[in-house]
């Protein structure tokens, strides 16, 4: 369908996100209860949602939609932006009523957790949001604004004891501690990889920018690496490590074995390299030749252009690398709990291994969250306001 | 001073410079002017050493340009280029104190010199000390370029092409500006260009480069009214060669000494005795009067200029 001024449906986005999203919160589980953790639950469907909650969501929800035959203007935009925001919202904060509800006429075994509507809802709604804000060509400002909208309620419902009926809640009121050492640990992993790509990473990056003959066969064997799936590579660094392990006891000492910490941050430390040494050099290679033949004419030396110059001209361009390997190994990291490096994977797996869906969540929801707020802050560090565009 | 002798600079066997011998007076404008690949832009790198000669020596006021190593002797020349080259990560303010930074002047001293830069360069200080390059015009851009070239106060100007790629309006009023601040600083310039009217305007000497070699040097007169060849002769002139005789002329040098025009003055139609031949010519057939009172500086009669004049010189 052609998407002019003149068609019934102005953006098909909204309405195909909208209508999927209202169709489900009408049609599938919005809740199920379970009596214990094991046994599969009885689906609840809209109308065990507060009727509060349950109007708020389909009003959001129709708002959104509508917004597809409206014409495409800022307000109709921020309109649509406000509604998918709200959406998920007014669901998250009806779920933890009825799940306070039905806790309180039940076991304390009985489990109630988020239904196939409320991800449906909140993946649609949030895509939703991300188009408005598309079109709407926000900031990173903006978008950082956006994403506290989006995710600051409900961490206050979380942190009120809102959302503590929820089976996702009650997990973690089971694991507290085990969570908080694996978030610890996922930190850890993340840093023991990110810091070291970051110190051969920009100085390889330089080194690509540089020499035209060493750009192609190191760019080639960094993509290589990441071709490689992140199981196969853990498995490949575990002999060798376990080997020199084995033969220096000095290795041993520092906790170095095949399987743990050290096989894990040096997979993604590889794995890391690519992004760091290609944004660099990219980043290196748009500094306009005019300022650099200006700076060596007037006096600065190699170290001086390079620091004064180049890498702050650069800088958005590196730090962009920098976001999406942090991004990158933030997620990757899970998998690392499979070779006993700890961290978020090792609930994610356990829940995995015990058919608990709630446990997996515990792992994962933690992992999305950080990434996300990764990206944000570092879409702010790479944008600031004052800057030009260069 | 600026000196070339028997400078060469070889690439893989081809002479891009090829045995240049030419000198830029103290406190005169030279000129470097030819076609593309004339290497003419070689010859101007190889004075802030950004390109070091295969053979022969530069001299700069009394000393050879090796005897310093780059970095020091760069920030005593000033260096504008025709894409400007300004940082874009950094204030106009930042920009043109570049050189008095790497030379560690104290903080006050370099605003004071930003702001002595703006005014020589008539930039509003106050509206553009605290912009980005992005945000200013190509003309006041380069206005910036040539105050951040003068910043540190260097003896010698190096201009490679500064104007080549502004419209000819801004590129009129830089070429006079430029004329202007020689006038104030007495500052020893090298200019590159392609511009012939441009090298006629503001250079004191020209050298006319062709394929790396020296075709002539000499003053616009001398390369006007005395070719050494063919070349030289349709470079310079062609069909405008009146015209361009005409540009490189003043007022003063031939108008007759009567004060009064068929016994009467009028005073708003004077022309200072300063006004190239070419404009006066042009205000003659605009006003379609044959004769025109020429006052000075201060607008004293010194005399009159006769169409018939012109032609006779």
């Amino acid at each position: 369908m052609a998407v002019s001024n003149g068609a019934f449906v102005k953006n098909p986005v909204f309405l195909t996100l909208g209508a999927v999203a209202l169709l489900a919160a009408i049609a599938l589980p919005v809740l199920s209860h379970a009596p214990n953790r094991l046994l599969g639950g009885q689906p609840l469907y809209l109308s065990a949602l507060p009727n509060g909650a349950a109007i708020v969501l389909i009003l959001a929800l129709a708002i959104a939609t509508g917004c597809a035959f409206a014409p495409q203007r800022r307000d109709i935009w921020i309109i649509a932006l406000v509604a998918a925001l709200i959406a998920p919202i007014a669901y998250v904060w009806g779920t933890g009523e009825a799940a306070t509800a039905l806790a309180a006429a039940s076991a304390p075994i009985a489990r109630t957790s988020t239904g196939t509507a409320g991800w449906v809802v909140i993946i649609t709604m949030y895509l939703a949001a991300a188009e408005s804000v598309r079109r709407l060509s926000l900031r990173a400002w903006g978008r950082a604004l956006i994403v506290i909208c989006a995710i600051g309620p409900i961490i206050a419902m979380v942190a009120s004891g809102h959302l503590d009926q929820l089976a996702l809640m009650k997990e973690y009121a089971v694991k507290h501690d085990e969570f908080a050492a694996a978030l610890r640990q996922h930190a850890h992993i993340v840093l023991a990889s990110f810091i070291p790509a970051l110190v051969i990473g920009v100085p390889l990056g330089i080194v690509a920018h540089r020499s035209a003959k060493l750009n192609g066969p190191l760019l080639g064997v960094l993509g290589l690496i990441q071709t490689i799936p992140s199981i196969a590579l853990f498995g490949i660094l575990m002999a060798p490590l376990s080997g020199l392990a084995r033969h220096i006891p000095a290795l041993r000492d520092l906790g170095i074995s095949g399987i743990g910490l050290a096989p894990a941050a040096i997979a993604l430390t590889l794995y890391s390299l690519l992004p760091i040494v290609r944004n660099t050099a990219t980043g290196l290679g748009e500094v306009p030749a005019a300022a650099l033949d200006a700076a060596a004419g007037m006096g600065m030396n190699r170290w001086q252009i390079l620091r004064q110059i180049e890498v702050p001209i650069a800088l958005p361009v590196i730090l962009s690398g920098l976001r999406i390997t942090l991004v990158q190994s933030i997620g990757l990291a899970a998998v690392a709990a499979l070779i006993g490096a700890g961290g978020l994977g090792s609930i994610m797996f356990q829940g995995l291994f015990a058919n608990a869906g709630d446990l997996i969540l515990l792992g994962v929801v933690p992992i999305v969250g950080i990434a996300v707020i990764v990206d944000v802050v570092f879409r702010l560090i790479a944008s600031p306001p004052n800057r030009g565009a260069a | 001073m600026i000196e070339f002798r028997n400078v060469s600079k070889r690439y893989d066997g081809s002479f891009a410079v090829d045995d240049l011998s030419f000198t830029v007076a103290e406190g005169a404008i030279g000129v470097l002017i030819g076609t593309s690949g004339s290497g003419k832009s070689t010859a101007l790198r190889m004075v802030n050493r950004l390109i070091d000669p295969s053979s022969g020596t530069i001299h700069l006021s009394g000393t050879t340009v090796e005897q310093l190593p780059p970095v020091k002797l760069r920030r005593r020349i000033g260096y504008v280029i025709q894409s400007v080259g300004l940082f874009p990560h950094w204030t106009v303010e930042r920009n043109i104190g570049t050189v008095p930074h790497l030379l560690g002047w104290p903080k006050a001293k370099i605003r004071d010199r930003v702001a002595q830069l703006l005014d020589l360069l008539r930039l509003d200080a106050n509206a553009v000390r605290h912009k980005y390059p992005h945000q200013l015009s190509g003309g006041q851009q380069q206005r910036v370029g040539v105050a951040r070239a003068l910043a540190a106060d260097p003896d010698v100007l190096l201009m490679d092409e500064p104007f080549g790629a502004l419209d000819p309006i801004t590129r009129t009023a830089l070429q006079d500006e430029i004329a202007f601040i020689h006038q104030q600083t007495k500052k020893t310039i090298l200019l590159v260009t392609h511009d012939i009217e441009e090298a006629l305007k503001l250079g004191d000497t020209i050298a006319l480069l062709d394929r790396g070699k020296l075709v002539q040097a000499g003053t616009p007169r001398d390369l006007l009214t005395a070719p050494a060849n063919d070349f030289v002769r349709d470079f310079f002139g062609g069909a405008n060669l009146g015209l361009r005789l005409l540009e490189i002329e003043t007022a003063a040098t031939v108008m007759r000494p009567e004060k009064r025009i068929d016994g009467e003055r009028n005073e708003a139609e004077a022309i200072p005795a300063s006004m190239s031949l070419h404009r006066a010519l042009s205000l003659m057939v605009a006003r379609g009067v044959d004769r025109l009172p020429v006052v000075d500086d201060k607008g004293a009669p010194q005399g009159t200029l006769h169409l018939a004049d012109l032609a006779k010189r």
